[in-house]
Formats: C-alpha cells, structure tokens, sequence
C-alpha cells in the first residue's frame, strides 16, 4: 500500500506528497540505499534535495526516513539519545505531519528509528530500522582533504592512513583518544564513519539484525550495513578498542550498562550520572529499578584553603 | 668471452691484445692525441710486470686502461675471472664492477676520500661482503695498519687530514687486507719515505710469491729491481705499430 | 655483492616522453642491477627528471618500456600493471626521495608516523613494533630521536631530507629514486647525507636511481653514470670512466667546467 493512491492514508498535510518528498525523488533515494546496502559501507552519492531545515539538522536522515516510511510504519526518533529535545519533537512532528505515520518514544515498538549520535542501549530487532544522521561520511577527510584522493584509497584499500590517525593519539596521549565517530571497518572491506556516536556504541553495529542507514545531506552520501553484518572498530593489537565505563550507575534507575550522560546540579560542581537513552531508562523505572536519585558531590578542593573564621 | 690464443690458460691472468688509446678533446677544436698503439702484453700469476718508460709514454693509461677507468678505443683487455676469460672491452658495467670487486685489485696515486669513515672501517667494512666477519675484519684491518705503520691514533680519524704518505698508506691497506688475483699498482710508494716503502716492497713481494699477478708503475729504480719480475717498456709498443 | 648471474632488476628499453611537440626525454635505454646505483646528470632542460618520472611510475610514457623484477611475478612491464598494483609496488618494493621534502612527507603527523605508515598501510597492526621501527631507522638517519613526536614542519631541510629517506626504507625497498637528494641544502648538511645515503645503500643492497646536476654527487654515490642533453643521453659507463676519460663532447665540457675547490 502506498501513500499516494490509498484512499485509507492518514489526512496529512494539504499539498505535499506523503513523507514530503516526490515519488520521483524516493526513487532516486531508495536506489542508492540499495547500492548502499549492497556494497557494505561504501559511500553512494545521491542528489540531496532541499530541506525545509538548513544542513547541520538531520536533512540526510530525514530524506532516508522520507523514502522509506509507509503507512503502517511507526517512527521513532532520538537526539543524543533522548525523544524530548527539540530536534527529535521537531522531526517527530515533520512525520507526523506529512506522513500521518505512528510515533512512539518506545524503541521496542518502533519500525523504524531516526537517530542523530546514539544507539538505543535496547538491542533492534530484524523487523526494525536504524537510520543514522551523518555530518561528515568520510572518515579519511581528517587527513586527505582531496574528494578524488579519497575515493581512489577506498577503491584500492589504501587505509593506511587511518592506522597513522590512531598512532598519531598513542604516541600524544597514550591512547587512542577518539571517543565518538569512532573509525569502523565494514564486512573487512571498506572503512566507514559510524557517526558521531560515542564509541560505547559501536559494538552494537556488529551483526546487528536490524538494518542500518545513513545519511548525510549536506555531503551528499548514503551509506548502510545490511543486517549481520561485521562491524570491527580499528585498533592496535598493543592498544584494543575499549568502550567507555563509569564508576556510577543511573541515578534514576540503577543501570550499570548503559551509556550515561554527567548533569551538573549545583554551581559547587555536584553531578547526576544518568541513562542518556530516555526510553530505556524509564523502561526500567516502570518495571521498578531505581536508582540512588542522588547526586554526587564535586571531588573536595584540596589546593584551596580556606581562610580562617569563614563558615561554609 | 673470447680464448685467449695460448694452449695454457691457467697461468696467464691478463691478455692485452692490440690496444689502441688515444684522447681526442672536442673543446679544443677537437685535436686527438694519441698514446697507446697496438698494445700487446701478458701477465701471469706470480708475476710483477713493471711497466716502464718515458714520462707521458703513456704507461699509466695503459694501468688505467687495465683497470677500465680509461675506454680502450680498438683492441682487447681479457681478464680471468672466476676461471672464464672476459673482454674488459664492451664488458656489461655490472661485470666490469664485479671484476673490480673480486679479482682485480687496484692502488691508485690518490686516496678516493669518504667523509666521516675511519681509516680502519674502511680498510675493514669492504671485508665484511668477502666472507670476513666483523671481528676478523677488524683484526685483518689492524694488521695491515700496523704493518704499514700507520698510528693507531689515527686509526679512528677519517685519512681527509692526514699527510700524502699517510693517505698512501691507508690506500695500500685498503687493496692489500684483501686477497685479489691480480693488482694493478699505479706509483704506489710516491710519497713514501725508505721505511715505509721497505713495509710496502714486502707486501708487493708477499703477494707475487702467493700467486698473485702484478702490473706496477714505480717509479723508484730500488721498489723496481726488489718487486719486479720483468719489465714491459710502453714505448717501444708504441713504435712497434 | 652484485652478482653477474642475477636479473636486471630494471630495464628500460628505448623509453621516450614527449610534451606536445617538446622532447622531455627519447630514446633512452639502460638496465640496472641489484645493488647498482646510477647516477643520472644534466644540466637545467636535459630531460633527467622527465626520465626519472616515468621510470618511477609517475609519468606514464609516450613509447617504450619499463620493466621491474617483481619478487613474485618476476618482471613486469610498470605501465601494463593495474593502478593497485603499481601503487602497491610504489610503496612498497621502491622507493622515491624528492627535492622537495613536503613531496615526500606527511608535514602534519609527527615524524614517528611518517616512518611508520608505509607498514600500517601493508597491515602492521602493532603500535609497540611500529614504533620500534620508527626508532630504528630514525637512528640509522642519525635523527635525535627526542624529535620523533614532532611534526616534520618544525624540522631543517636536511632533517626532513633524512626524514624522507627513513620514510622509504622502512619497507626495505629494493629500488629507490632520488632526485636531487641533496639540492638546496648548506654544503656542510649535503655532506653529511651523501655519507649517510651512500652508506645506507652499500649495506642495505639498494639499486638506486639518482638525478642531480652535481657531479661531485655521482662521483660520490654512483657506480655508473648517464650524461644526458637535450633529452638524450649522450654518454654512458662507468662514473669513474666517464668522470676521467669522457668521450662526448659536452661530457668533456661538463667535466672541465667543475670549480677546483
């Protein structure tokens, strides 16, 4: 059933075609997502159309959310992890708007997930798909700012260069440093930039049974890993790809798996370490886990003295 | 490869046959000078053929030419080489340097000066490829310093600031550490004081009576009469054209 | 150590490169040997560094051949390869030292990285043993090795020349060219790196390829030399030869115009 002809379609908004975009251009679209998904994390150029949002918002994933959404379909939509930012309702609403789809805050009953920095911390299932919101899809232009150089190392695997990134971190820091948008190697073929997920994420993407999709608007590029699919982040033998760990869990609900974001809560430097996946949080909350609730207070100052009668 | 027109080939080591040599110079209008006609010559193992002659008879373009530092213009240079005869003449110049390498050995007037290597390094480090380790290398080295009484404060400092003689010195141990089949000897104890040139007569004579074939330039009568064996008189080669 | 029953490792036959109707190089055709280094000179104009693109694999031909003994197909036309593979050989089995250092060098990693990245690119995936490399050969250039987390941009000409050279022998190359290694660099700096250039290449067995218009260079380096002009070359043997008993005509004036020091 498609959104055109169906007389049962949702009422949406009066002028514009289902989903915004023309037939025409989720032809187009859909065809390099096929590419995409056949040559595992190889970057197809696509005709990127003009967006009722600047470059920067998402316009890459909102046109491959456009061209694959049907009627039936419920969408999802998050913001470093969270559906009530400004963005995701903005986006959200857009769907909602022009296509008339279901949406959901629940990463479980969604179909297809629009995402811009995370990974839901809920494992996706075959019948769902992810769709990333990319800035940069190349992960060489760190090093090679030549379009023609870096098309030519990924046909002939030259990716050398990408190991030198890393060394480079090692030998400044003693550790590969690069802590989201961390550099993958798809299917052991062709190098691709996950999006500036944090690196805890990465993992996830490795024979992930949902399909994933990427999309960069103002770089004009979809990419995708089809489902189970090898996902290896780069690493040294010496120095292996480690993901993030806290000594704290969520505040709210007690995760100690999940990925968690540090909010300040005085002007003393106290912090809340809480699950940056919204949903998956208060999942756990209804199902009755809880957290301390309390913040953790700042490190105390021990170079600074305070001066004698002062009271705190 | 040509056969050398003798029955015995196991003795003879060098067979010059009809060189010609001359220098032409194309910038001054292009006059040619001729020096060596019709050329022939054999040397055999064990001996020391002294060239000889007048000055500018063209007897050290003759060594040179032996040695293919000068491009003969007719005839041939045959060489025993690892047990083959090879034309110097036309000779590949990977040959050529192979020959250079192991059978022909050569003691030029000037030491070819490397920065920064020691007189003993590079006495020694040619030794490393011919099969020395590097302890015996070293030791090989020392020898031949000694005996050429060379100091062994120098023996560290690179031969650019030491005196002629000295440099002499290091040049002969250079060629005579190893163990060619052949040396060619171009004045080599010009700068050399009656010591010194008593230590090099002995190494010269050392070699001939191992087997070693030699053709020398010496230009003192009392080096000639204690090394040479016979004397090949470049002039009258020339007039025999 | 260069053995006469050995393949050439290059042969170039009848090799010509023209630019329109301008003559780069013509004719040319040599072969050189394991461990041989060659010295090619000319004045300004004379087509040496044209001839020393298109054997390196740079500057395709306009007819003729270069063929390199590959250690595992034995030799091969560079120019019937694929790109991947001529590439792969580039950096790899050969080597090329530029003029100018920032051709050669990646000026924004540190010089650590630089040495290193020839072997991350053939799949080196240990850092401790990269590292170890990069130390290795920094210490063979005769590099402080306190600069190896530096960027090559804070580096003096001769350091980054050394640079260069450590960058393209870390894969053990067992071909490498240079053109004018040692140009633009103060006399005393030249010296020290034609030492350390000549050194390198008699241990190591190099063949090597060099361009310069000094002759104090070849004389130096090169066992065998080429005299080109005009495109062509005109002389050709022995440097020792060539240097002392030159036959051409502009040979002979190249040789008598050296400045006695």
């Amino acid at each position: 059933m498609d959104g055109i002809t169906n007389p049962e379609a949702p009422e949406t908004l009066a002028g514009y075609n289902f989903a915004y975009l023309d037939e025409q251009t989720k032809r187009m679209i859909r065809r390099a997502t096929l590419k995409a998904v056949a040559i595992p994390g190889y970057q197809v150029p696509f005709g990127s159309r003009e967006m009722p949002l600047p470059y920067g918002w998402g316009t890459g994933g909102i046109q491959v959310t456009a061209s694959i959404i049907g009627v039936e379909d419920t969408l999802k939509v998050i913001d470093q992890g969270a559906d009530d930012t400004t963005n995701a309702v903005n986006i959200r609403r857009f769907f909602a708007k022009t296509a008339g789809v279901a949406t959901t805050e629940k990463t479980a009953e969604a179909s297809i997930i629009q995402t811009r920095h995370r990974i839901p911390e809920e494992p996706l299932r075959a019948d769902q798909i992810i769709v990333y919101q990319v800035p940069q899809p190349e992960p060489l232009r760190f090093i090679e700012p030549r379009e023609a150089e870096t098309r030519k190392m990924h046909a002939l695997s030259e990716y050398g260069i990408m190991h030198v990134g890393l060394y480079e971190e090692i030998a400044h820091f003693g550790r590969i440093t690069q802590g989201y948008n961390y550099p993958v190697q798809v299917d052991d073929r062709y190098i691709m930039a996950p999006s500036p997920i944090p690196k805890f994420d990465n993992p996830k993407m490795d024979h992930m049974p949902a399909l994933q999709l990427f999309g960069a608007g103002r770089e004009k590029r979809i990419y995708a890993v089809p489902p189970h699919t090898k996902v290896k982040s780069l690493d040294f033998e010496d120095h292996p790809f480690t993901i993030e760990s806290w000594e704290q869990s969520c505040a709210l609900c007690g995760s100690s798996e999940s990925y968690l974001d540090e909010v300040i809560t005085d002007d003393r430097g106290s912090r809340l370490f809480v699950c940056s996946d919204s949903d998956y949080c208060r999942t756990r909350r209804d199902a009755g886990h809880e957290g301390s609730g309390l913040p953790v207070p700042a490190e105390p100052d021990t170079t600074a003295s305070e001066p004698a009668g002062e009271s705190s | 490869m040509t056969q050398p027109s003798q029955t015995s080939d196991v003795e003879e080591m060098i067979q010059v046959e009809g060189l010609s040599k001359g220098f032409t110079l194309h910038n001054q209008g292009g006059i040619r000078i001729p020096v060596l006609e019709n050329v022939s010559f054999t040397v055999k193992r064990g001996e020391c053929v002294v060239l000889a002659g007048a000055s500018g008879s063209g007897k050290s373009t003759l060594l040179r030419s032996i040695h293919a530092n000068y491009l003969a213009e007719a005839g041939s240079i045959l060489v025993r080489h690892d047990e083959t005869w090879i034309d110097l003449v036309g000779a590949p110049p990977h040959l050529v340097l192979d020959i250079r390498e192991r059978t022909l050995g050569h003691v030029s007037q000037f030491l070819r000066v490397i920065p920064r290597i020691g007189a003993l390094d590079l006495v020694a480090q040619p030794l490393l490829t011919r099969g020395f380790d590097e302890t015996a290398a070293q030791r090989r080295a020392e020898e031949m310093l000694e005996r050429l009484a060379i100091p062994r404060a120098l023996w560290a400092l690179p031969p650019a600031t030491f005196s002629g003689g000295e440099q002499q010195r290091v040049n002969i141990a250079m060629t005579f550490a190893r163990d060619y089949p052949i040396l060619l000897l171009d004045e080599p104890t010009a700068s050399l004081d009656a010591g010194n040139r008593q230590a090099v007569i002995d190494l010269i004579v050392e070699a001939r009576d191992r087997g070693v074939a030699i053709v020398g330039i010496f230009h003192d009568a009392f080096v000639r009469d204690a090394v040479g064996t016979r004397t090949y008189t470049v002039d009258s080669a020339r007039k025999a054209a | 150590m260069i053995d006469r029953d050995m393949a050439p490792l290059l042969q170039v036959s009848d090799l010509s490169r023209h630019y329109g109707g301008q003559v780069g190089c013509e004719d040319v055709s040599f072969e050189l040997y394991p461990g041989e280094v060659l010295g090619v000179v000319g004045e300004s104009g004379s087509g040496k560094t044209t001839l020393l693109k298109c054997i390196a694999g740079l500057l395709p031909p306009s007819a003729g051949t270069v063929s390199f003994d590959t250690r595992v197909d034995g030799p091969r036309d560079i120019y019937a390869m694929s790109e991947p593979e001529r590439r792969m050989l580039m950096r790899t089995d050969w080597g090329i030292v530029f003029q100018n250092p920032r051709d050669g060098l990646r000026m924004n990693v540190s010089a650590g990285a630089n040495v290193g990245e020839r072997l991350m690119a053939v799949g080196a995936r240990n850092y401790g043993e990269i590292r170890g490399n990069a130390v290795d050969w920094l210490t063979k250039v005769e590099m402080d090795l306190g600069r190896i987390d530096h960027l090559p941009e804070t580096f003096s000409g001769g350091m980054q020349q050394r640079l260069q050279i450590a960058r393209n022998l870390v894969t053990q190359p067992r071909l490498v060219f240079m053109d004018e290694p040692t140009s633009g660099l103060d006399v005393s700096v030249q010296a020290r790196l034609l030492d350390l250039i000549r050194g390198l290449v008699r241990q190591l067995g190099i063949a090597c390829v060099v361009v310069t218009h000094d002759l104090g260079v070849v004389r130096l380096l090169s066992h065998r030399l080429m005299v080109m002009r005009g495109g062509r070359v005109v002389e050709h043997g022995l440097t020792d030869q060539v240097l002392d008993d030159p036959q051409h005509p502009y040979t002979q004036l190249l040789v008598s115009s050296i400045l006695p020091v």
